[in-house]
């Protein structure tokens, strides 16, 4: 029934004591594409990345995924759904090395989570794979290093390769380039490009320019509401998005 | 480097062989339990970031309950050391399942409060022997023909204990499950987001902390022949942050290094009566001010920056 959209919110309500911070969302991804999610501060664009992902729980609506009912399931288990999230500051394991971090992910796969007895070594032979990944965000160099010692920029990406052990099929990105320089912007939006093959994105994010090089469709979010929706062309010339952005912070 | 490593674990093989012709042996064993009690509660705080202040509960019940079947019903040591362990695996099942949903200081007075129900159940049940304790525990003959009742036989019996013990949870920190928890204590909801229910995780990590914590109580009810309610009581659960803290958390020798300190503490300084706690304490607020990593926290800073 839902061959094209991979996400859908249906009424999609959250409430914090009066104050409603996401409003009747109707919102549809669709397959394969680039979905970014833009607004003003205080649009709800985080409280919404939230509820798609279960940490936060919806007071009314429903979200569907491959046409499957995920509002009321536990995070963890819409993780193996294939829909992955990131996190606004950079999500790593910083006392894992760069190569454990990414077979944390990996590792479910063996069946060998709950295994005290057996020795970390048991977990080499996917040292391989996790090799891998960590070539595709360019990171094979520092395999070894101790996370927390890594760049900020490197984290994110250490973070993207993370998430591609999931081999999800959706993934969520809350502000990948946030609090970076402007090369790490463009290797981070690079990366996103490449990664999105065969692959839907929903991002939030700030930066405009990034916005409009990678999205296929923009959803504009103003007081929990959806101002505007389209592609970049058609929103930016939206009277109404002009305005909402009037006065907010300058972007780049 | 790895003859030095060959070097070191072979002078401390013969250090704890032995040490009971150097030093009272009594007192080898007493330090040797709580070094063990001492490393399971680090298991917990140290690698899965979970404080609980409800640790006496575990030492305590396996300590009755090995006293009482060893000295009532006659068992071997080796069944009612068994016994006891299991039955605080069991207890930990429970206070963890209760207090795992709930974070930091919630979390610790979850643990303290139920830590506080033991301590009643022993005051007030007939068989613990109230204030009194159980006294007079029979050693008794492990595996039915090695005499306990020689300090040597049970020293080399508690080293094994301790050994086994203290390999399990390094085992543990190294294995796939250390690695996920890692991963839960560093960054929980990145934890969450790959797909890990982090609670069932956290609750293993209880259980094998309360079992480990309880083959210590167990193993010492039979070295001191004496269970008491200063096993159950909270100061027992402090102590034990104590000796956490003062050697290091997260470490695998500071719980031990820290044991012994004070175990020793209180052996050496016994004369000096209801001083000893104000001498321990100010030791305790000297390190934790001078060295917040712990005593061996802070050595092997000093010892990654100077090479």
């Amino acid at each position: 029934m839902e061959q094209t959209s991979i996400l859908e919110t249906r009424h999609l309500t959250r409430e914090f004591k009066g104050f409603v911070a996401v409003d009747d969302v109707n919102l549809k991804i669709r397959r394969g594409t680039i979905h970014a999610l833009i607004g003003p501060n205080g649009a709800g664009k985080s409280t919404f990345f939230n509820l798609l992902t279960s940490f936060l729980k919806p007071t009314r609506g429903e979200i569907f995924y491959n046409g499957q009912n995920i509002t009321n399931m536990p995070p963890a288990k819409v993780a193996h759904l294939g829909m992955i999230r990131s996190f606004q500051i950079s999500a790593v394991f910083p006392h894992l090395s760069v190569l454990e971090n990414v077979r944390v992910a990996l590792q479910q796969r063996l069946g060998t989570s709950f295994h005290f007895w057996r020795s970390t070594r048991s977990l080499d032979k996917l040292n391989d794979e996790a090799m891998h990944l960590l070539e595709e965000v360019g990171l094979e160099h520092f395999s070894r290093v101790l996370t927390v010692e890594l760049p900020y920029g490197r984290k994110r990406a250490l973070e993207i390769a993370t998430t591609l052990a999931m081999n999800p099929q959706l993934m969520l990105l809350d502000e990948p380039t946030q609090g970076m320089g402007h090369e790490d912007v463009a290797r981070v939006t690079e990366l996103i490009r490449k990664v999105s093959e065969n692959r839907t994105i929903l991002m939030v994010e700030h930066n405009l320019s990034v916005v409009s090089n990678l999205s296929d469709t923009i959803t504009v979010l103003q007081r929990g509401t959806i101002l505007a929706e389209g592609d970049y062309a058609t929103v930016s010339a939206n009277p109404a998005v002009l305005e909402a952005y009037m006065g907010s912070s300058a972007h780049d | 480097m790895s003859i030095n490593r060959i070097l070191f674990w072979f002078t401390l093989a013969v250090l704890a062989l032995t040490a009971p012709f150097m030093v009272y042996p009594v007192f080898l064993m007493k330090a040797l339990c709580f070094a063990l009690f001492a490393a399971a509660f680090n298991l917990l705080l140290g690698y899965a970031g979970l404080l609980s202040f409800g640790h006496a509960a575990f030492l305590g019940t396996a300590a009755y309950l090995t006293g009482y079947t060893v000295k009532d019903w006659g068992l071997t040591p080796e069944l009612g050391i068994l016994l006891g362990t299991v039955a605080a695996g069991a207890l930990g099942f429970v206070f963890g399942a209760l207090a795992i949903r709930r974070q930091g200081i919630y979390f610790a007075m979850i643990t303290l409060a139920l830590s506080q129900m033991i301590f009643f159940l022993a005051v007030q049940m007939p068989f613990t022997g109230g204030e009194d304790g159980l006294q007079a525990v029979p050693r008794g003959y492990l595996f039915g023909f090695i005499d306990l009742n020689d300090n040597l036989s049970m020293y080399y019996f508690v080293l094994t204990i301790f050994v086994l013990g203290v390999g399990l949870i390094y085992r543990t920190v190294h294995s796939p499950f250390g690695q996920v928890l890692t991963a839960i204590k560093e960054n929980e909801p990145r934890a969450i987001s790959l797909g890990y229910q982090v609670d069932r995780y956290k609750l293993l990590a209880f259980v094998l902390s309360a079992a480990l914590a309880g083959l210590a109580g167990a193993t010492k009810t039979l070295v001191l022949q004496l269970a008491s309610l200063s096993d159950v009581h909270w100061h027992m659960s402090g102590e034990v942050v104590l000796m956490t803290l003062l050697g290091g958390m997260g470490t695998q020798a500071g719980p031990l290094v820290g044991a012994v300190l004070v175990v020793g503490l209180q052996n050496y300084l016994a004369d000096l009566g209801s001083w000893v706690t104000i001498i321990t304490g100010g030791i305790f607020v000297t390190c934790v001010l001078l060295f917040r990593r712990g005593i061996v926290g802070e050595l092997r800073a000093l010892w990654k920056r100077s090479f």
